[in-house]
């Protein structure tokens, strides 16, 4: 395989998945991931050896392998995301390990913004399977539904502790259909329902053997998952990062825009437009880490060279003419990230793409029940609260809804005094 | 003589095309940073992480001609902080690999530091590997970087495993994991205020058999000492201490010749050898496959100490 050909089939199917594991204190998820680490040999002796120790001669406890940071362990809580990694002969993983204490949304925010799978964990001895309707817990509701609201592709149950109930199909099976009246009631599309013991290991990543299930293990459903893709057709869509300024003074040397594409595609002839300077020219040769290819697609970093001499910077966009639609006032959900909480008609800066604006709350319409995530009548949004608003920027913006795109559809924005990252902005359209 | 082993050869059933999509996340990470900061400048131990970063910095800023060769320069500096106990061949190594690149390269002496006494070291012997930290901090002010590349990974150790992409460092060079700003897609926020600085770690999604598979798959050079040799060696609690003038032997102890490589390569009063004939960066992946001991675990002193020593370490501003 020539350098060309490597670099042009990066990025198909073969990216690691990258999930986040969604749960309360007592769910049973540091045992489920210590369990996932462990069966797929991630865990390396010496490390083991530590959790022997602290053992102490019971047996070793698989929650510890996920343990953190001394001041968490202080607290005996985990209080940021962390990022494991893990390999089968299909493919690889990264868990963004999310904590799951309602207090830590903006953690579980952050860990299902790049995410392209979420495993919540349920625990099933906190059902009571007899009541009718069987009611779900609020922490099940929480995860799921933030997991949809940041758009993560597939979600998956993982019903756990499968061995401290005595009758085990029963309480899978009446939990299976509480959790599918949720989904559909939602509007969740599930990936899967699957009952595991994390502590004994029953259909983690070995099947489980019962006669009433013949479903696949929790590591079956990973290894099919897809990942995350951008739309590869239609119209062109670059977020221009990086501006080459190789051979800058000689005088004929074109400069390299290079940027990853958010959708679409890109080869040597098209026209392209580019934004806010409303320029346009045609692409005279694109590139991928420093070789010349034949095109580029969405999810590549491309180098773009144009057939002339443009003003071009770092934070312009590049695309198909006619098709970048630009606002300065639009719509959006807003996840607060911030101890300090939102303050209406406060300048900040948003990053949108490549490009730092000035930008301001004009208002918040509403807050959302995360736990239904019903509107409730609000106009304050303090840390770890999710609401709709409406942002004015002091520039224009091609903002994208964020269903229908990732990279033009999200913005974070920052506080001009800590710069603390005090909110993901997720994009519903023009207002 | 047979032609070597490739490792699809060796290793049939596993996938290497993973490999590509890391690749493109780091060349995007390394744009990022140059995009973003003024004063950039790319960690460079000889180690063999930061060789990977050093050819992924290539793929990402330099164009390659049809000979394969790489032209044009770096748009940064490399920097090493020296603490005067690092093996020679590693030395001979970084200075070697700067010249064929013709890349600039900056060292901060810890020596420098011991003599303005910014560092003061308990005995002549001390491991100076904490020390590096103060002649790091004091590198980055003279030169006013603003960003420093280096080629930390999450799977070395749990403190990494929370470690940001683009990571903030106040005044003082301090890492503060409660006050870490959450990082969503790829907005990062790279603003910083005047003295504050970052650390950038495009392979932070690597593990420690990636890096051996991408140094096998791209051919990239690394210091002999990464391939099995003959050295002296001490046994001294489970690990294989090398005999070098400043870790001499202790009463009682025996002097030994084993075939060891090392699988990390830091200050010589801190970094141990493993047991192994693996001549290449193949065998080498081999080797990791079945390996059963973590990369710091098997090789340094300084993190045998305490369950958190590199926590302590990173938020004094270790790298």
């Amino acid at each position: 395989m020539t350098a060309t050909q490597a670099a042009a089939s990066a990025v198909k199917d073969h990216r690691a998945l990258r999930f986040l594991t969604a749960g309360s204190v007592d769910d049973g998820k540091s045992t489920l991931i210590g369990r996932l680490l462990f069966d797929s040999r991630a865990i390396l002796a010496d490390q083991l050896d530590t959790l022997e120790k602290r053992a102490a001669g019971a047996p070793i406890d698989l929650s510890l392998l996920t343990d953190g940071l001394e001041a968490e362990r202080e607290q005996g809580i985990t209080i940021d995301v962390a990022y494991r990694y893990f390999a089968t002969k299909q493919r690889k993983f990264i868990i963004a390990d999310a904590p799951g204490h309602e207090q830590y949304t903006r953690n579980m925010v952050t860990a299902a913004a790049g995410s392209d799978a979420a495993v919540v964990l349920v625990d099933i001895t906190k059902i009571d399977v007899n009541a009718k309707p069987v009611v779900l817990l609020p922490q099940t509701r929480r995860h799921a539904l933030l997991a949809h609201l940041l758009r993560v592709p597939s979600i998956v149950f993982a019903v756990n502790k499968l061995d401290a109930v005595a009758d085990p199909e029963t309480a899978f099976n009446t939990t299976r259909e509480a959790l599918l009246a949720f989904a559909a009631h939602a509007g969740i599309e599930v990936a899967g329902i699957i009952p595991v013991s994390a502590l004994r290991g029953d259909n983690v990543t070995q099947p489980l053997d019962a006669a009433w299930y013949d479903g696949p293990s929790l590591l079956q459903v990973l290894e099919s998952l897809p990942t995350l893709q951008e739309r590869k057709d239609g119209d062109l869509l670059l977020p221009v990062q990086y501006v080459a300024r190789e051979g800058e003074g000689t005088g004929n040397q074109p400069r390299t825009l290079w940027g990853r594409i958010a959708h679409g595609q890109v080869k040597a002839g098209d026209s392209v437009q580019l934004f806010p300077s409303g320029q346009q020219a045609v692409v005279a040769e694109v590139r991928l880490a420093g070789s010349v290819v034949d095109a580029a697609s969405a999810g590549q970093s491309a180098g773009v060279v144009l057939d002339r001499q443009l003003d071009v910077s770092r934070g312009d966009w590049i695309g198909t003419p006619g098709t970048i639609e630009e606002t300065q006032r639009f719509s959006a959900t807003l996840a607060w990230l911030d101890t300090e909480a939102a303050v209406v008609g406060r300048k900040y800066w948003v990053r949108h793409g490549n490009r730092w604006v000035q930008a301001r709350i004009s208002s918040i319409e509403s807050r959302l029940d995360i736990h239904t995530l019903e509107t409730i009548d609000a106009h304050e949004l303090a840390v770890n609260e999710i609401g709709h608003v409406i942002i004015e920027t002091q520039q224009p913006l091609p903002v994208e809804a964020y269903d229908q795109n990732r990279v033009g559809g999200s913005l974070i924005i920052v506080d001009p005094t800590s710069n603390r990252t005090s909110g993901a902005l997720l994009v519903k359209g023009a207002a | 003589m047979n032609a070597p082993l490739t490792v699809e050869q060796l290793l049939p059933e596993l996938d290497h095309t993973h490999l590509d999509w890391l690749e493109e996340e780091a060349i995007f990470i390394l744009r990022e940073t140059v995009a973003a900061f003024e004063r950039p400048a790319l960690l460079f131990s000889g180690g063999k992480d930061s060789c990977v970063v050093l050819r992924l910095a290539e793929k990402a800023f330099k164009t390659r001609g049809a000979d394969g060769e790489f032209k044009g320069r770096l748009p940064f500096p490399l920097l090493h902080v020296d603490t005067g106990h690092n093996f020679p061949e590693v030395i001979e190594f970084r200075d070697r690999r700067v010249a064929e690149m013709g890349e600039r390269l900056v060292v901060g002496h810890l020596e420098d530091s011991i003599k303005r006494g910014t560092v003061r070291l308990a005995h002549p012997l001390e491991s100076r590997n904490g020390h590096q930290t103060v002649a790091l901090l004091e590198a980055i002010e003279e030169h006013r970087f603003d960003v420093l590349l280096g080629g930390a990974r999450r799977d070395e150790e749990k403190a990494r495993a929370k470690e940001r992409i683009f990571s903030h460092r106040d005044s003082f060079g301090q890492w503060q994991p409660k006050e870490q700003r959450p990082e969503l897609w790829t907005l990062f926020n790279t603003r910083i205020k005047p003295g504050e600085h970052m650390r950038a770690f495009p392979i932070s999604n690597w593990t420690e058999l990636d890096v051996w598979l991408y140094l096998a798959r791209e051919n990239i050079p690394l210091p002999s000492l990464y391939f099995a040799h003959q050295r002296q060696v001490i046994r001294r609690k489970g690990l294989l201490v090398p005999l070098t003038e400043v870790t001499p032997p202790q009463a009682g102890e025996t002097i030994e010749t084993a075939e060891v490589r090392f699988r990390t390569v830091g200050d010589m009063t801190c970094t141990c050898p493993v047991e192994s004939p693996a001549a290449n960066a193949t065998d080498i992946v081999a080797e990791t496959l079945k390996v059963t001991v973590s990369e710091r675990g098997a090789t340094r002193m300084d993190d045998r100490t305490s369950d958190a020593s590199m926590e302590r370490r990173k938020k004094e501003g270790y790298f």
